[in-house]
């Protein structure tokens, strides 16, 4: 590395500096871990020949053994392995209706924050209405008409929750489009195609990961709500309708409490995973949201470790 | 001339009144895609003649075109009407009304739970920002907020079955009618729905609170107010938090979306007579009218409470209106 020696005995890199590395802290690993490994056993519920059993009256509400670590259900079939079978669903119609959500979102934001004047003023209306307007009634409504299904309940969910995502897009679109080299590119005759790809695009993309991340952990909620009202339509086994039956068919009252906490547990470790990695994002993103703080020894500290 | 006060109240009402206009003709056009039409099952009756057909057609007013139904609909609304329930064969209105009336209570004493209890642990955690305490507040807040809430009412129910009341909003089989014994028997029915709900909602308060006093904590008069030797409790409550004020307002009004999808769900784990129990069962019994009443009542009222919380943050934060 060229450098020159500062009269303070300072190294000052000559370089080109680095490109911003996104750095993340143990809860963004943590996160990704536990996403990894509920991807992989979704993986396997899709792809491996998993069978709870055939009904069996001698297992109701069967508790954990050591054969079964999960126990069994009204109907006397394994919990463990419908829980694994139910991963697939449970994480790609989330996953599916989150990525619905954030293309229209992404897209109308994009529109609206390039776009001055009355189209972005419409759009904005659209959005603080859809901001606003209960998002799991409407979805009960919809599906309810439009007939269940795991299909229907992706579009569903993906028309009522693109509006933060677009909010956000919108937004950051607007600032990077008055920027001077953004102006200096148009000044130069650059296109507002090029404009949008080469300079307010990569402005976005960081964006899109933290409201990605809250997005599907938003749609997984909606999506096992929905199913709890029994609209994922029949013959569908996720955690969602796993906790549907164990509410319809009296699990508390046979304090089966193995059939009811697995599969809620796992839509919590999967949220909390998200959530975990939008925060971690937003904070790698942007570093302001660490400098305030209230304690009075902390201002000495922070200075003498960066006097070191 | 205009005052910036007044045009910042119009603004926000013109918004209001478009959300409300946008989601009756929503309402409308929703019910209306539905396979078949209402009387595709009332003209299958034995012997249903073509004619029969037609003529509740002109009685139920489907034989106009599209926009004159509309114009109908709305003149009917303008008057209070909702139509008539499929199942109960009552005034749609009066069913929503009464159905609101239990939901109200209950959601307020759910809501009013969090919010105290998120905004005081958001504080807690910000003023505590980078120790221990703040990291199990926060920990905790998006842990529990990411449990969906019927997982929370079935696990309550787990624990609590045989000391409080697990369904319904009173005690059928009470004798005693003294206020008294009343308001008791409804507070024990209602502290598991509204302590679900609260469970389900406050992180939300947590985190925001805690990033808006965060966000206040690094202004130069808070740093003037540090330098002069201000306690921390005076920093806190005279100028950190009153500033953090607006974006906590703004959130608990945004969150009435989510909080009444969670009293949905909330109400029909515990089987309580309000509004969401009402759209769970209109579903199940293709309650249609009712449906769509309960969702309009519901639409409506967050776009007022919206309303409410911006006329407030003007209160707040006179600045706001420029």
């Amino acid at each position: 590395m060229s450098g020159i020696i500062e009269p303070s005995g300072i190294a000052v890199s000559l370089a080109e500096p680095e490109p911003r590395r996104l750095r993340l802290d143990a809860k963004a690993i943590a996160a990704i871990v536990i996403l990894v490994v509920f991807a992989l056993v979704a993986l396997a519920g899709r792809f491996l020949p998993l069978d709870p059993g055939a009904i069996d009256v001698t297992k109701i509400f069967a508790p954990p053994s050591a054969s079964h670590w999960l126990g069994h259900d009204d109907a006397g079939r394994d919990v463990l392995i419908q829980l694994v079978i139910g991963a697939w669903p449970s994480l790609v119609v989330g996953l599916s209706a989150a990525a619905v959500a954030v293309l229209i979102g992404g897209t109308l934001g994009v529109l609206a924050g390039y776009s001055r004047g009355w189209l972005d003023l419409v759009l904005l209306r659209l959005m603080d209405y859809f901001i606003v307007v209960p998002a799991l009634p409407f979805a009960m409504v919809i599906t309810a008409i439009w007939g269940p299904g795991l299909g229907h309940l992706i579009i569903v969910i993906g028309i009522l929750l693109w509006s933060t995502t677009a909010r956000v897009v919108r937004a950051q679109v607007k600032s990077g489009r008055e920027r001077l080299y953004v102006q200096r590119a148009q000044a130069l005759g650059a296109g507002h195609l090029h404009i949008l790809l080469r300079h307010i695009l990569p402005q976005v993309i960081p964006l899109i990961g933290t409201t990605g991340s809250l997005a599907v952990a938003l749609a997984i909620l909606t999506q096992a709500a929905l199913e709890f009202f029994g609209l994922a339509g029949t013959g569908v086994l996720s955690w969602g309708t796993m906790i549907r039956f164990a509410f319809q068919r009296d699990a508390m009252l046979n304090d089966a409490w193995w059939f009811v906490v697995p599969p809620g547990l796992c839509i919590c470790i999967v949220i909390t995973a998200c959530y975990w990695l939008a925060q971690s994002l937003e904070k790698a993103l942007n570093p302001r949201l660490s400098t305030t703080d209230l304690r009075v020894r902390s201002f000495s500290l922070r200075s003498a470790r960066e006097g070191a | 001339m205009m005052t910036s006060r007044s045009r910042y109240l119009l603004n926000k009402v013109g918004i209001a009144l478009f959300g409300i206009f946008a989601t009756l003709t929503l309402n409308f056009f929703l019910f209306r895609v539905l396979p078949g039409d209402a009387i595709a099952n009332m003209a299958r009756v034995p012997g249903g003649s073509v004619e029969l057909r037609e003529a509740l057609m002109r009685q139920f007013g489907l034989d106009k075109p599209l926009w004159a139904q509309y114009v109908d609909y709305l003149v009917q609304l303008a008057q209070g009407n909702l139509g008539v329930s499929y199942s109960s064969l009552r005034p749609v209105t009066e069913e929503v009304m009464r159905a609101l009336g239990n939901t109200v209570p209950m959601t307020l004493l759910g809501i009013g739970i969090a919010v105290i209890f998120g905004v005081a642990t958001g504080i807690l955690a910000a003023w505590k920002h980078g120790t221990a305490i703040d990291n199990v507040i926060t920990n905790t807040a998006t842990i529990v907020y990411s449990a969906p809430t019927q997982w929370i009412a079935i696990l309550l129910v787990l624990v609590f079955a045989g000391i409080l009341p697990v369904s319904g909003a009173s005690d059928p089989f009470a004798f005693a009618t003294d206020f008294w014994s009343v308001f008791w028997d409804r507070l024990k029915h209602m502290i598991l729905p509204s302590l679900t709900l609260a469970l389900a909602t406050f992180g939300q308060y947590t985190l925001v609170t805690r990033s808006a006093v965060l966000a206040t904590l690094g202004e130069d008069y808070v740093f003037a107010a540090k330098a002069v030797g201000f306690p921390v409790r005076r920093i806190l409550a005279g100028y950190a938090l009153p500033n953090a004020l607006i974006p906590i307002v703004t959130l608990v009004a945004l969150s009435a979306g989510t909080v009444i999808g969670g009293s949905v769900v909330v109400e029909t784990v515990f089987s309580w007579p309000g509004i969401g129990r009402a759209m769970y069962d209109a579903i199940v019994q293709r309650d249609y009218p009712l449906l769509q009443g309960a969702l309009l009542v519901v639409t409506v009222t967050v776009i007022l409470i919206n309303l409410a919380a911006d006329i407030v943050n003007m209160k707040l934060d006179p600045r706001i209106v420029e």
